[in-house]
């Protein structure tokens, strides 16, 4: 009886042993990202105006792929600095940023989430919309359902997806819907935008509410549907500089950088509409 | 009777049981002592802060809603099922682990387990390309019988065995290593087929630690998340469970969060305080 009770402890204790390993590993490495950014610190107290040091940027999940374009070209526009991002949920970014995480800049998807910052006096600039999202209807590669409008998504039969209505693109998804007067069931309300554009991309569902950049991020995987009463839900991305920010020169830089020409061209290449 | 003699007296040489009294005289040495209490304090630091920051006054009302208690009841449903699904599996499972020898039993038994500390979120997305309705078993499922399980309370449950049923084979499969093998033998050679005296004899004998399993994968299934949203996906009242409500509540509602949190809190405590006689005895 012991004995094997034993093993199965020891077992469970093995397991306990490994998955606090594991915190610990992502810890050193959730840490390690940050850390640069108090050199950055050194190089800012030095008053010289030229840009150095670490950049850590909190942005939406949306924009991923065109900030990391912009942070690639930052880098090499301003030889010293590294940019350093933290892509996520607005409201968790948000209140990671409320609660003290080191961060410059902060970039949300609707000004409901940059609120929380400014709320708290977080920021030290005030907020600048620098670019708008539209939502579109994502399904799947070669339109099988033949969906033209969002008043196909309600046919029956048809598994769709939505964003939660706590997130903004399920609030957008909802402003969309109401202002057409449609009645949507979906199958899942999902927790992000991604997951929403996943479960298209695995074919577990025929059609998905989700931004027109995640469409196109998303390459061939899914089709993208246009639909006009997606111009009565679109979001608003502000962006601005945070009052604790350890590296406040390169954050100004890197926020005039996004809000150039030139940060524009690669937005709205992304699929981004202009303010 | 002369059995459970020499079961005592193994146990005893085993945790030095006669010796406990004088061990324990001394005081307990301050380096095994603070730690101790910080490991205490850690674990239940946070339990305290949800109780701290509850939001008493308007938890009567946030605990009314339709949401709350139709969240509830699928949790409580969901994780039921998904126990009795591990029950049904897991325990001759359990039983082929322990009392069988086939080559590469080391290799399944580290399968088995491999749920326990695989992420569920990649459990979800596992479960996703194998029994999804473009997956590798259900595509065939959708096309034969069209059942699809993502996205339907039968996929809340999939979900929660996959991760919970491992809890239980572990404690069962303890259990019967641990139990005489020459029970079931005296019932085979009295002319019980294997099965019967499986039935009969087995069954009987490792009960506390089914029992035990079972509790475990409860409580695993009713906190189950990440496999959940990424499985069965967010649907109020169909595959919406606390953990999940929890969750999206975070993000706009903290206050609803919290008190859904106390809803899962008082739940869990009750399981395992109402419990705990079998439990002891199973450990």
């Amino acid at each position: 009886m012991t004995r094997s009770a034993r093993r199965t402890r020891r077992t469970l204790l093995a397991a306990g042993a490994g998955a606090a390993a594991l915190l610990a590993l992502s810890a050193c490495s959730s840490s390690s990202g940050s850390s640069g950014s108090g050199s950055g610190t050194k190089a800012d107290s030095s008053a010289s105006a030229k840009p150095s040091g670490t950049v850590t940027v909190f942005a939406a999940a949306s924009l991923k792929e065109s900030f990391t374009t912009l942070g690639k070209q930052f880098e090499k526009e301003h030889p010293g600095t590294k940019v350093s991002f933290n892509f996520g949920g607005s409201d968790i970014l948000a209140a990671s940023i409320t609660g003290g995480a080191p961060a410059d800049v902060f970039a949300a998807a609707s000004p409901k989430t940059m609120a929380i910052v400014t709320d708290k006096k977080d920021t030290a600039t005030s907020p600048v919309t620098f670019v708008r999202n539209q939502l579109e209807i994502a399904t799947l590669p070669g339109n099988p359902d033949k969906v033209s409008s969002l008043k196909d998504l309600t046919k029956s039969g048809l598994k769709v997806v939505l964003c939660d209505k706590t997130v903004p693109c399920g609030a957008a998804a909802q402003k969309a819907l109401a202002t057409s007067g449609l009645k949507l069931t979906p199958v899942s309300y999902e927790q992000d935008v991604k997951s929403a554009l996943t479960k298209v991309e695995l074919k577990e569902a025929d059609a998905a509410v989700v931004y027109r950049t995640d469409v196109r991020a998303a390459g061939d995987k899914v089709q993208g549907v246009q639909f006009p009463e997606s111009a009565e839900a679109v979001n608003d991305y502000p962006i601005a500089l945070l009052k604790d920010a350890p590296n406040a020169e390169a954050a100004k830089a890197f926020i005039a950088l996004v809000t150039s020409a030139e940060g524009r061209k690669v937005l709205t290449e992304a699929g981004f509409l202009q303010p | 009777m002369t059995r459970i003699d020499a079961s005592d007296a193994a146990a005893d040489t085993l945790v030095g049981g006669p010796r406990r009294g004088r061990v324990r005289r001394p005081g307990v040495p301050l380096p095994l002592l603070l730690p101790a209490l910080v490991g205490l304090a850690f674990l239940l630091l946070p339990l305290v802060a949800l109780l701290v920051r509850a939001p008493w006054h308007t938890l009567p009302d946030q605990l009314t809603s339709a949401e709350v208690w139709q969240a509830l009841r699928l949790s409580l449903v969901s994780a039921t099922a998904a126990t009795a699904v591990s029950l049904v599996l897991g325990v001759p499972l359990a039983w082929l682990l322990a009392r069988t020898d086939f080559p590469g039993r080391g290799f399944v038994r580290a399968l088995v387990t491999l749920p326990l500390v695989l992420p569920p979120v990649v459990g979800g997305v596992a479960l996703l390309l194998a029994l999804g309705r473009n997956g590798v078993v259900g595509r065939w499922l959708d096309s034969w019988f069209g059942i699809t399980l993502p996205f339907t309370t039968a996929g809340v449950v999939v979900a929660e065995a996959f991760v919970a049923m491992p809890f239980l084979v572990i404690s069962v499969e303890g259990t019967l290593r641990a139990a005489d093998p020459r029970y079931e033998e005296a019932a085979t050679t009295l002319g019980a087929s294997r099965f019967t005296a499986f039935r009969r004899v087995t069954l009987p004998l490792i009960a506390p630690g089914v029992a035990a399993g079972a509790v475990l994968a409860w409580a695993r299934a009713l906190g189950e998340f990440g496999a959940t949203i990424t499985f069965a996906g967010n649907f109020p009242g169909r595959t919406q469970t606390m953990p999940l409500a929890v969750y999206l509540a975070l993000q706009n509602d903290p206050a609803a969060a919290i008190a859904l949190s106390l809803v899962l809190l008082a739940v869990s405590i009750a399981v395992l305080a109402g419990l705990r006689d079998r439990w002891m005895t199973a450990s």
